[in-house]
């Protein structure tokens, strides 16, 4: 839940990146974390194990600049993709102002892919959201791959309601950022209609 | 919607601040932070040189969210509070009105769990009703659909923000 602060003339919203293990969800916040000016950003927190799978989240403070006077903080956050960790998944919904669907574009992932965007429905669900109603992105990631699955059939297969999607290669940094930026407008746009929910 | 937005405006900032600052003092306490549960800081104060602030909120969220869930499996609504102690600074960390967390980092040489439980006590109350009168006010605010800040803004101010 995005929270206005009058005393510091900031806004903070969360956007949170979903997606099952692998699919490089990670990999954007750490382009995004290089390709940001210093005094934009703090430090990425990983809370990862040994062999950098993601355990609980990954953190990345944003600020964006000011619009109306007030200062734009966003929150990134990653949730774990592996299966097991759906409890910690929930956690970290917690509070979404926008979600950032990361898919794996490789065919062989698209079974995981479609389980994870069940999975992502029913956790919001819990929280009281409605994958529906809330700003939300699909990026199909690993565009680079031989194994890539047809763009069409990704479209038809993860984003049946026609939300703004991009095409990504996120180790070398392409659609990362207008995932992002998307995501945030949608964010954004949401607050102006709602004037505090 | 799940929860309601959390709006800060100065006027509870101000009562906020004189309670924490009164709280830091009283406990010999080297930092108190609030933060609220969605890991956004919400107030501080004390020595805060060389602590990340931002990083601080985002964790204690996370803390205080996985150790939430762990009070579910065994039939525990929350656990309310914590204590983290280290070799020389050490962390208490409270859950006031179940939304705001209440964390205060004092050293061992400065002061003793024994007395930042105590004033903590009593600032938890004066935290409580404050941030209640906060929740009214937001959502009167909402109901009578008084102007967000943001009410007017245009797809260009949004693309601004990405111009560099
Ligand atoms: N070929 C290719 N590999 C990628 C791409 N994005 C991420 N990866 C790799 O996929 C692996 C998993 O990425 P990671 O971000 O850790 O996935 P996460 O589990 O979703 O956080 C890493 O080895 C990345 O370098 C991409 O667009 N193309
Ligand atoms: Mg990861």
């Amino acid at each position: 839940m995005s929270f206005i602060n009058y005393s510091s003339r900031e806004i903070n919203c969360k956007i949170v990146y979903y997606g099952p293990g692998l699919c490089g969800k990670t990999t954007n916040l750490q382009y995004i974390y290089n390709k940001t000016n210093p005094d934009l950003k703090g430090k990425m927190i990983s809370l990862a194990t040994e062999t950098e799978r993601t355990l609980f989240f990954d953190f990345l403070p944003l600020a964006l600049g000011e619009i109306r006077g007030f200062k734009t903080r966003f929150h990134l956050y990653t949730v774990p993709g592996q299966v097991f960790y759906d409890a910690s998944r929930k956690l970290i919904l917690k509070g979404v102002d926008g979600v950032v669907f990361v898919a794996d574009s490789q065919i062989e992932r698209m079974e995981a892919n479609i389980e994870s965007i069940e999975n992502l429905r029913a956790n919001l669900q819990e929280q009281g959201f409605d994958l529906d109603k809330i700003p939300y992105v699909v990026q199909y990631n690993k565009r680079d791959l031989p194994n890539a699955a047809p763009l069409d059939e990704m479209k038809r297969l993860l984003n049946p309601s026609n939300v703004p999607d991009f095409e990504a290669c996120a180790h070398e940094g392409k659609g990362v950022f207008e995932t992002l930026k998307a995501t945030a407008k949608g964010v954004l746009t949401d607050l102006k209609s709602l004037g505090g929910r | 919607m799940a929860e309601p937005q959390l709006v800060l405006y100065e006027e509870e900032h101000g009562h906020i601040q004189v309670v924490i600052d009164k709280l830091a003092l009283e406990a010999s306490a080297k930092a108190v932070f609030l933060v609220d549960k969605n890991g956004q800081l919400v107030a501080e104060t004390g020595e805060l040189r060389g602590i990340d602030t931002t990083s601080l909120a985002s964790l204690t969220a996370g803390n205080i969210a996985a150790t939430g869930g762990l009070a579910k499996i065994i039939g525990e609504e929350e656990f309310p509070t914590h204590f983290h102690q280290g070799d020389r600074d050490n962390l208490h960390i409270t859950l006031i009105a179940r939304r705001i967390i209440l964390v205060i980092v004092f050293e061992n040489d400065k002061s003793s769990l024994g007395l930042v439980r105590l004033r903590v006590k009593k600032a938890s109350s004066e935290l409580a009703h404050i941030f209640e009168e906060m929740q009214k006010k937001a959502e009167a605010a909402a109901a009578s659909g008084a102007d967000s800040p943001f009410a007017e803004i245009t797809d260009d101010d949004i693309d601004n923000l990405f111009s560099d």
